[in-house]
């Protein structure tokens, strides 16, 4: 792929993969140990200003992908490479600086702050642990404005509230908030608005779109609801049980994908127009276990349109269009 | 026919706070094959309300007036051991949290079974014929009748539960949020399932849900909810075409779509409204961009049309607010009043 | 979603918390100014006119709650008294549960080797039986009641660690500790300043009913007469009354202490249980 020296990219993951080992019950008394490959063979980058989306279903490994890229977890084999340095190597010193670059927003605005500490204190605590203002009238200047930013207008009058005083969708500004605070450069947004009323979440959305413009962040929005994802990514990647299997331009993606499980996905959005009614048509049965991954094609027993090829070899990933790649054997002829 | 009735229901809940009044005199009908949506926010009462139907409000709740019909007899009138054996038999319900209801000690066809015998004279062997073709009408294979509930899948969970709320043959099934906790295309399949089933049932459903699209796959009747009160009715086709109500406009703006070209998503202002305190006036007042000196004042007037109701004091102006609420300006925050 | 603020409004309206409260408050009162309070010197034989010792006198206006077979006064003794009483649960039970609560949080934050030897510890802990501990270790140290705390605290920091621990474990995978990480806190910032907090109800609730246990306890040992001999208990009390073989003839020595212990025992209990309450909303709604 691109050399470490690459600038145009703040992040580039390098053919990560990330293995658990989990106990699998079976009918004996003995729990069996396995393999669990959460996320394989990835690469991703990302430019300042620019958004990916990341859409699978639950246990596709794209929020195992956002803890590796945030340094959570050290990934089994692959490259992390953060403005010019591999972040898995990192020493205690280096990762605490890396941690004021990257910043998440997590799912789950109820659980995602402290409920016993205020807002501002919620706010302050990233600037006092490295040490930005050089008082607690310059922390608490930044803290305001910071929530004026989010919306949150006027702020004095959120400083002082605990997150149990505010709706979901104030507690989701806050977390913005939070994870703008330290001015990071990359941003990952852990389904950032599904615990959220339908009524706000186009407002979150948006927020964190122009945030992300304004300051000209690297992000990457993680989602199983594509018609989410259209609203705030550039590109959009899509996963099935830890490996990428179609990643382009969003709107080129929604309009001519190849993969039948990117065809599966859009599917089975439900419209919110009574005419058109749900007909899934391209997808059968559920995920597997992902500790027992099928051979050949992972795709294939759900797959509509499988070959006697799927399931036997992998497939390898083809440039279908330009920027458009996919991990298909139906489309491996196609590729000059 | 009329199955069920609602006649003026207002919920109260007793909290340290003071009293919630969680749905206030709502009006609802139900006749005999309907499928009928209700839709809101959390913490509108939709929930609260469905449970008063079944009798199954928590202990800090109560039914402060109003009555509620089912087949014209009063069932908040029935002893608690008269609700029970209706609660199956007649009205049966599906929950978002069913899934992990199941025993997880029992197998699944054990479950079913049992529960067919609790509520009916009938033999074993006649049981399992039943959750055999139970199973068959839900999509799942018979085979899989004798597994235990941890060999499920999420999906499969909740395919097996609504096997098991079709069991006796139910006049009306309320099903609250049934598929929110399950994945897109788990989803899906679900929704198509119960499109499938409603096909050939007789009896009528009531989905609850917080998603409009849910309800435009399913339903043949829309309730839309705010602040403890139902502010509009109708069919589904024309709420969702032609909605009257500001808030199922803004509503309706705010899903997202994947078809045709991308629109922006507008959110509604603010929050709902605090229900401890008594609100004057509408309900949706606080964060409707169209609200008027009168809206604060009194409460909106129902306005019939032909297939529904809906309750706002600028109903002449409908189609101008229809157009106007389709334009992102309209919603910003500035522009609604305090 | 508990602030200090809200356990205080919940104690405010939990009315068997506020029972127990205001009885352990008045005993630490009492135990406070015992000084003024006590009519005479507890340790004091009094005499009467004639010169002869006031030996077990019942109840009169002099002596409120008569005397003991030495002539001393038991209203008295039952004052000062209240101050072992009191000293020995609030100092036991901080200790018990500030050792507690640490190595539940250290155990439960880290895991591993540090979480294994730790909880191996307790249960090595959880197979002494405490009172023949206690005894033994007071008999050899010396009666006192450092030695009595001591053997308190030794014995009783295993319930809490263990169920401190507990906690620990399911809060640590909460999504605000893993943005509190995200946001570059130390390892002891983030259980110090995000964890500790949280446990803290479960903390109060053991440091009620580790105060009713011990001051049971050091009743116990003092009745079995290793109490320290300078100083005047509740149990010490009872210990007198038993080998002055006056158990029967004297209600008034024996009862009092018996009623105080029982008292501040459950008032201790009662605490706990209004803690327990707003550490575990499912029971407040029974």
């Amino acid at each position: 792929m691109s050399s470490l020296q690459d600038s145009r990219y703040i992040l580039e993951a390098n053919n990560i993969r990330k293995d658990f080992n989990v106990k699998v019950k079976n009918n004996k008394i003995v729990a069996e140990e396995k393999i669990l490959k959460a996320v394989d063979n990835i690469n991703l980058k990302i430019k300042p200003g620019e958004t990916l989306g990341l859409v699978g279903e639950s246990g596709c490994g794209k929020t195992t992908t956002a803890k590796l890229l945030l340094g959570l977890y050290k990934p089994t084999e692959g490259k992390i490479i953060c403005e010019g340095t591999d972040i898995t190597a990192f020493k205690r010193k280096q990762l605490k600086a890396f941690r004021k670059k990257a910043q998440m927003i997590f799912q789950d605005p109820y659980e995602s702050l402290n409920p016993r500490f205020k807002i501002k204190d919620v706010l302050i605590e990233p600037l006092i642990i490295h040490k930005i203002g050089s008082n607690y009238k310059e922390q608490l200047k930044i803290a305001e404005d910071i929530l004026e930013e989010v919306g949150l207008k006027p702020a004095q009058t959120y400083l002082e509230r605990y997150p149990h005083e505010m709706s979901g969708g104030q507690r989701q500004r806050v977390a913005i908030a939070r994870a703008l605070i330290l001015n990071p450069s990359l941003l990952i947004a852990d389904e950032p608005v599904s615990m959220l009323d339908v009524s706000i979440r186009a407002g979150i959305l948006s927020l964190l779109r122009k945030m992300i413009k304004e300051r000209n962040l690297a992000a990457i929005c993680i989602s199983h609801d594509l018609s989410l994802i259209r609203y705030i990514s550039d590109y959009t990647a899509v996963m099935y049980l830890g490996k990428i299997v179609e990643i382009a331009p969003t709107e080129q993606l929604i309009k001519k994908r190849f993969h039948p499980y990117t065809e599966a996905l859009l599917e089975a959005v439900p419209n919110p127009d009574p005419d058109f009614k749900i007909s899934l048509q391209n997808i059968k049965g559920e995920a597997p276990n992902p500790v027992d991954k099928p051979n050949g094609c992972s795709f294939h027993p759900r797959c509509v349109k499988c070959m006697e090829i799927c399931k036997k070899e992998q497939p390898q990933q083809v440039e279908i269009e330009k920027g458009h790649f996919v991990l298909c054997h139906l489309h491996k002829n196609k590729n000059s | 026919m009329k199955l069920l009735e609602l006649n003026n229901v207002s919920i109260d809940y007793k909290t340290i706070e003071g009293n919630i009044r969680a749905v206030d005199k709502i009006c609802l009908s139900i006749e005999d094959g309907e499928i009928l949506g209700l839709v809101g926010e959390s913490g509108c009462g939709k929930t609260t309300l469905i449970k008063s139907i079944i009798g199954l409000l928590p202990q800090n709740g109560t039914v402060a007036e109003g009555e509620i019909f089912f087949e014209n007899e009063n069932l908040l009138k029935l002893t608690k051991d008269e609700m029970r054996k209706k609660r199956w038999k007649d009205i049966s319900m599906i929950t978002q949290s069913a899934m992990n209801s199941l025993n997880p000690v029992y197998k699944i066809s054990w479950q079913i079974v049992e529960a067919i015998q609790a509520h009916k004279e009938i033999s074993k062997e006649d049981a399992y014929k039943r959750a055999e073709e139970l199973f068959e009408l839900v999509g799942l294979e018979k085979g899989r009748l004798n597994d235990y509930p941890h060999q499920y899948s999420g999906g499969m969970k909740q395919r097996a539960i609504i096997a098991m709320a079709l069991a006796l043959n139910p006049k009306i099934i309320i099903a609250d949020e049934p598929t929110t906790a399950l994945d897109v295309i788990v989803q899906s399949q679900i929704l198509e399932r119960i499109n499938k089933l409603l096909e050939n049932y007789q009896g009528s459903m009531i989905l609850v849900t917080h998603d409009m699209s849910v309800i435009a796959q399913t339903c043949t009747k829309v309730a839309v909810m705010y602040g403890g009160k139902i502010v509009e009715y109708g069919e589904v086709n024309q709420v969702f075409k032609e909605p009257n109500h500001p808030y199922t406009m803004g509503l309706k703006n705010a899903f997202p779509s994947l078809v045709g070209e991308k629109n922006d998503l507008i959110s509604i202002p603010g929050i709902p409204p605090n229900l401890l305190n008594e609100i004057k006036g509408c309900r949706f007042k606080d964060r409707c961009p169209f609200s008027i000196e009168k809206c604060s004042q009194e409460n909106p007037k129902k306005t019939n049309i032909e297939e529904g109701f809906f309750y706002c004091h600028r109903e002449e102006e409908r189609e101008k607010l229809r157009v106007l609420a389709s334009k992102q300006e309209t919603w910003l925050q500035e522009n609604i009043k305090e | 979603m508990i602030t200090l603020n809200k356990i205080l409004r919940m104690l405010r309206n939990n009315k068997v918390g506020m029972i127990g409260l205001l009885i352990f408050l008045s005993f630490v009162i009492i135990a406070v100014f015992a000084d003024r309070i006590a009519p005479y010197d507890p340790m004091k034989i009094q005499y009467d006119s004639d010169g002869g010792v006031k030996r077990l006198q019942p109840p009169s206006k002099e002596h409120y709650l008569g005397t003991t077979w030495m002539g001393r006064d038991v209203f008295s003794q039952m004052i000062v008294g209240s101050r072992i009483a009191v000293l020995v649960g609030v100092i036991s039970a901080v200790c018990v549960v500030f050792i507690g609560t640490n190595i539940g949080l250290i155990a439960g934050y880290f895991g591993g080797t540090l979480d294994n030897v730790m909880m191996r510890l307790v249960d090595i802990v959880y197979g002494i039986p405490f009172l023949p501990f206690a005894l033994i270790l007071v008999a050899i140290l010396g009666p006192g009641i450092k030695n009595i705390i001591l053997a308190i605290v030794l014995i009783t920091w295993r319930n809490s660690s263990r169920v401190i621990r507990s906690q620990v474990l399911s809060l640590k995978n909460r999504t605000f500790i893993e943005a509190a990480k995200l946001s570059g806190a130390s390892h002891w910032r983030i259980i110090y300043k995000h964890i500790a907090p949280n446990v803290m109800p479960l903390s109060l609730v053991y440091v009620s009913t580790t105060m009713a246990s011990a001051i049971m306890t050091e009743s116990s040992l003092s009745f079995l007469g290793f109490g320290d001999p300078l100083q005047v208990s509740w149990g010490k009390i009872l210990y007198a009354c038993y080998s002055s073989q006056a158990m029967f003839k004297a209600w008034w020595w024996m009862i009092p202490p018996g009623i105080a212990i029982t008292l501040l025992v459950l008032s201790g209990y009662l605490m706990g249980r209004a803690f327990e309450e707003i550490a575990n909303p499912k029971l407040r709604e029974r």
